[in-house]
């Protein structure tokens, strides 16, 4: 398929032949303060059918079924159920309509029996006291209906969370649901577990519930979805039958820019040449985890970028996670200059001058009750050990040259981290690891939600750093800014490495393909 | 005059400025009920008066806190240090009875060292159930909360074991440079910490782990081995505590020495304005904090509050001086002045209340 579609959609078509949508959502809006979360977005959930709620971060899918669930109140637009218009004010109303939703995270009580969790709330009486052999032999009875082998009477803190999320699921189905809402339910199962997932899936949509599904994985969207609706910055851009719509057509959807726009951004790749002929400074031998990456082998070598590019959830931050020893591998090793050993901790990378800023600012980088000066000599002082303070003179010395080299506002080196803005944050994290002088870099998404100027400014960095001969892995959800600042790429997809190139004119389109899968056949896959 | 304004209010906004206030109104209601409080006089070279015992018998209580305030700033608690405290006090005063010459100086001197010594262990045993097991610290150190007086009671086999040297009770009692020498050493040891501290990067690795243990993780804080070190230091200043306490008596008693000292020590903590939470942690406020505690208990017998309204009147002030401290106390005695408060899920009440 070469020619695409982007024109937006003005809402889905009513189409004669279908049946009657269960839910129907026509031009919601929905504003926080001055941005719109949800700018007339209609969506329609037909009975029997599995709907895949697709878009980038951002893009309003939760914001879309937390309106549908009432946690939300809706600013303009209608939603019917049955055809009946509803407003709902709270989660319990668009339950008590027949719309449940499983979330990501499984909210159940892990103390509590099976049975205990799927009645919660509204357990089978006797004489005012709870009848257990009742309420067991419900629970039973629903999830032999829905295929789930499970003991109702075990405890559900015994079950792998991908028994815990159909036990979730069989409760869910419980309160005779004719919606039912899978947020991301996939996204800490593996394989089996997930099939498991769909056969539940299937037996409920055969029933006649019209289920929403949202996921990252565009294999399982294209394995258990009917039908999509794609979302892009809280705007509808198409509803489509997914057998009619190719992978690249829905990445190209998801992500949407002009192509030819983008084709044209001149890519700033510098004259230098990374040297392949020595030995790697980083090399992953079949690294990878449960539940989070396949084995995947990479090479890294002094002075060029790798750009890891694919979508969220394609194993990009797991996979430097895993470098880092952030999170520790179950298969492969990291050989670090030729030492070959596996990660057990961030401290063993440091020690091997690997350095790591995390994708999640706040949670995971900023010290926010220390200062501007102390957040920055973190790594640093953490390497020389507590008994070893850093004297104030190199302390004063370093923290001024930092201020000023990647101009941080305000210059104050006593100012308190939290209250300096994400921009400033992140260029002090990347300072904190600049100082422990690494030979490796890993920086995941350094450039998420700062200004433009701080972005541009980073950048200049990374690729100033790389000139200097440090090794650098740069990941971004942005593929533009990949492809100016890599050298190679390396593309994933599914919790994989699904190809490598040499980013040699390779285009956003080139890489869009590559990520849905056409471009696999004459690369071959690699595992 | 706006420059004394900011004056004021950057004083006003200091973090000490809530308890000192409190200790100085604790003490101006003590004047106003005695107008002799503050008299201290001198005899015999020490000074003698309210003051004076206020600081000796801070003493304890500030030595805990101190440990107690790193603990705390990791996140942790320490619950054990009242039955350390008690095992330090049955060892070392078993050792004093049982040495050859039961009033020699290096009798004492020893008998505490190895006392301290194994508070130092008992500390780190707390450590390693908090950092390596990764057991709660409220659990952790209540292990050692209820088997520590088991231990002490064992070790002085039940009995009040009474010494007899002039060396140790000086501990407690003893005097140098006019002052008691409890308060000095407690102050020495607060000296120490401030030290050990900030002028190592202990305090601001301890700050880190407790703010954001993930981040600190990440920048390769070894984590581990600072939260033993908390948990081994505040071992050791419990030790401490507890020669004084036994030595103010000659004698241990190992089912009440140190008892529910812990709950004085992270009231101290707390007043001083260190956060239950963790993270940045004040040694002066603990300081501060401790002096309250002890003015706290002088009061009590001062105005003539009737013993069974003893632990009623402490709780009243206590929850006043929290409330003073916090913010969000505060601000919402300011709101309720001028209006409806600022509910952070505003966008969603917004809608509710439009018509849609």
């Amino acid at each position: 398929m070469t020619q695409m579609d982007l024109q937006p959609a003005n809402g889905p078509k009513a189409s004669p032949d279908a049946p009657r949508p269960v839910v129907e959502m026509r031009d919601i809006s929905i504003t926080f303060g001055s941005v719109h979360a949800l700018d007339e977005v209609s969506l329609r959930l037909l009975p029997g059918e599995v709907h895949a709620l697709m878009g980038e971060n951002g893009a309003g899918k939760s914001t879309l079924i937390k309106a549908l669930t009432g946690v939300y109140t809706i600013d303009s637009g209608t939603v019917l159920v049955g055809g009946e218009e509803h407003e709902f004010s709270s989660p319990a109303a668009s339950q008590a309509a027949g719309i449940s939703t499983v979330y990501q995270e499984v909210n159940l009580l892990p103390n509590l029996t099976v049975a205990e969790n799927m009645l919660l709330g509204r357990e089978p009486r006797r004489f005012g006291a709870i009848n257990v052999r009742a309420m067991n032999r419900r629970a039973r009875a629903t999830l032999e209906s829905l295929g789930i082998d499970v003991d109702p009477t075990s405890e559900l803190g015994e079950h792998p969370i991908a028994i815990q999320q159909l036990v979730a699921i069989a409760r869910a189905v419980d309160v005779e649901a004719r919606v039912l809402i899978l947020d991301e339910p996939t996204s800490s199962l593996d394989a089996d577990e997930v099939s498991k997932l769909f056969e539940v899936m299937r037996g409920l949509r055969d029933q006649g519930v019209a289920i929403v599904f949202v996921s990252h994985f565009l294999d399982q969207v294209y394995e258990i979805a009917d039908r999509m609706t794609v979302l892009r910055n809280g705007k509808l851009v198409a509803e489509r039958m997914v057998a009619d719509t190719s992978q690249l057509d829905l990445v190209k959807l998801m992500i949407g820019r002009e192509l030819e726009v983008l084709d044209r951004i001149d890519r700033k790749v510098s004259a230098r040449t990374a040297d392949e002929s020595g030995s790697p400074v980083l090399k992953a031998l079949g690294v990878g985890r449960k539940g989070s990456l396949e084995a995947t082998d990479l090479e890294l070598y002094d002075g060029e970028v790798i750009g890891l590019a694919g979508l969220l959830g394609s194993g990009r931050t797991e996979l430097a996670r895993l470098l880092f020893g952030a999170d520790a591998s179950d298969t492969g090793e990291v050989v670090i200059r030729s030492e070959r050993r596996r990660l057990r901790s961030p401290r063993h990378a440091i020690d091997r001058k690997v350095a790591f800023s995390s994708e999640d600012r706040k949670a995971e980088g900023v010290v926010g009750d220390l200062t501007v000066a102390d957040n920055m000599l973190l790594a640093l002082q953490a390497s020389r050990g507590w008994l070893r303070p850093i004297p104030q003179a190199t302390r004063t010395k370093l923290v001024e040259r930092y201020l000023q080299a990647l101009d941080i506002r305000p210059a104050d080196p006593a100012a308190l981290m939290r209250n300096l803005s994400g921009g400033n944050q992140q260029k002090v994290l990347l300072a904190r690891w600049l100082i422990t002088d690494p030979e490796i870099l890993i920086l995941d998404e350094p450039t998420r939600g700062i200004d433009i100027g701080a972005k541009a400014q980073i950048q200049a960095k990374v690729a100033e750093l790389a000139a200097q001969g440090m090794a650098v892995v740069f990941i971004s959800a942005e593929l533009e800014e990949v492809l100016r600042l890599s050298d190679r790429l390396v593309v994933m997809r599914d919790r994989r490495k699904i190809d490598e190139l040499p980013n040699d004119d390779v285009t956003v389109s080139d890489v869009l393909e590559i990520i849905a899968g056409e471009a696999r056949e004459e690369e071959g896959p690699r595992a | 005059m706006p420059e004394t304004a900011t004056g004021l209010q950057r004083v006003l906004r200091h973090q000490l400025v809530w308890p000192v206030l409190a200790l100085v109104v604790l003490l101006l209601v003590n004047v106003v009920a005695k107008p002799g409080f503050f008299d201290i006089r001198m005899q015999d070279g020490h000074l003698y008066g309210n003051l004076i015992d206020i600081v000796r018998n801070s003493a304890p209580v500030l030595l805990v806190a101190l440990g107690m305030t790193l603990v705390i700033a990791t996140r942790g608690i320490d619950l054990s240090v009242g039955a350390i405290a008690a095992i330090s006090a049955a060892v070392a005063c078993t050792r004093i009875v049982g040495a050859g010459d039961e009033g020699a100086l290096t009798t004492a001197v020893m008998a505490c060292t190895y006392a301290l010594a194994v508070c130092i262990v008992l500390g780190a045993w707390n450590g390693f159930l908090v950092s390596v097991l990764g057991i709660q610290p409220i659990i952790a150190t209540l292990v050692l909360m209820v088997a520590g007086r088991g231990i002490s009671m064992a070790i002085t086999d039940g009995q009040i074991t009474t010494v007899h040297n002039s060396w140790f009770s000086d501990l407690a009692t003893g005097y140098v440079l006019t002052l008691p020498l409890a308060f000095l050493i407690a102050l020495g040891i607060t000296a120490l910490t401030a030290l050990l501290t900030r002028r190592t990067a202990l305090g601001m690795l301890i700050e880190a782990v407790g703010i954001n243990p993930e981040a600190s993780r990440l920048a390769g804080v070894r984590s581990r081995t600072i939260i033993w070190t908390v948990y081994a230091f505040s071992g050791f200043c419990a030790g401490i505590a507890g020669l004084v306490i036994a030595a103010n008596t000659n004698s241990v008693n190992a089912n009440s020495l140190g008892l529910w000292i812990e709950l004085d020590a992270i009231l101290a903590v707390v007043i001083g304005g260190t956060s239950l939470a963790g993270g940045r942690f004040s040694l002066l406020g603990t300081l501060v904090g401790a002096l309250f505690i002890a003015t706290l208990a002088r009061t009590v017998n001062n105005i003539g509050i009737p013993s069974e309204l003893n632990y009623l009147f402490k709780a009243v002030v206590v929850i006043a001086v929290c409330l003073l401290q916090s913010p969000k106390a505060r601000s919402a005695f300011r709101v309720r002045r001028t209006g409806g408060p600022a509910v952070p899920a505003a966008p969603v009440l917004e809608k509710a209340g439009s018509p849609s």
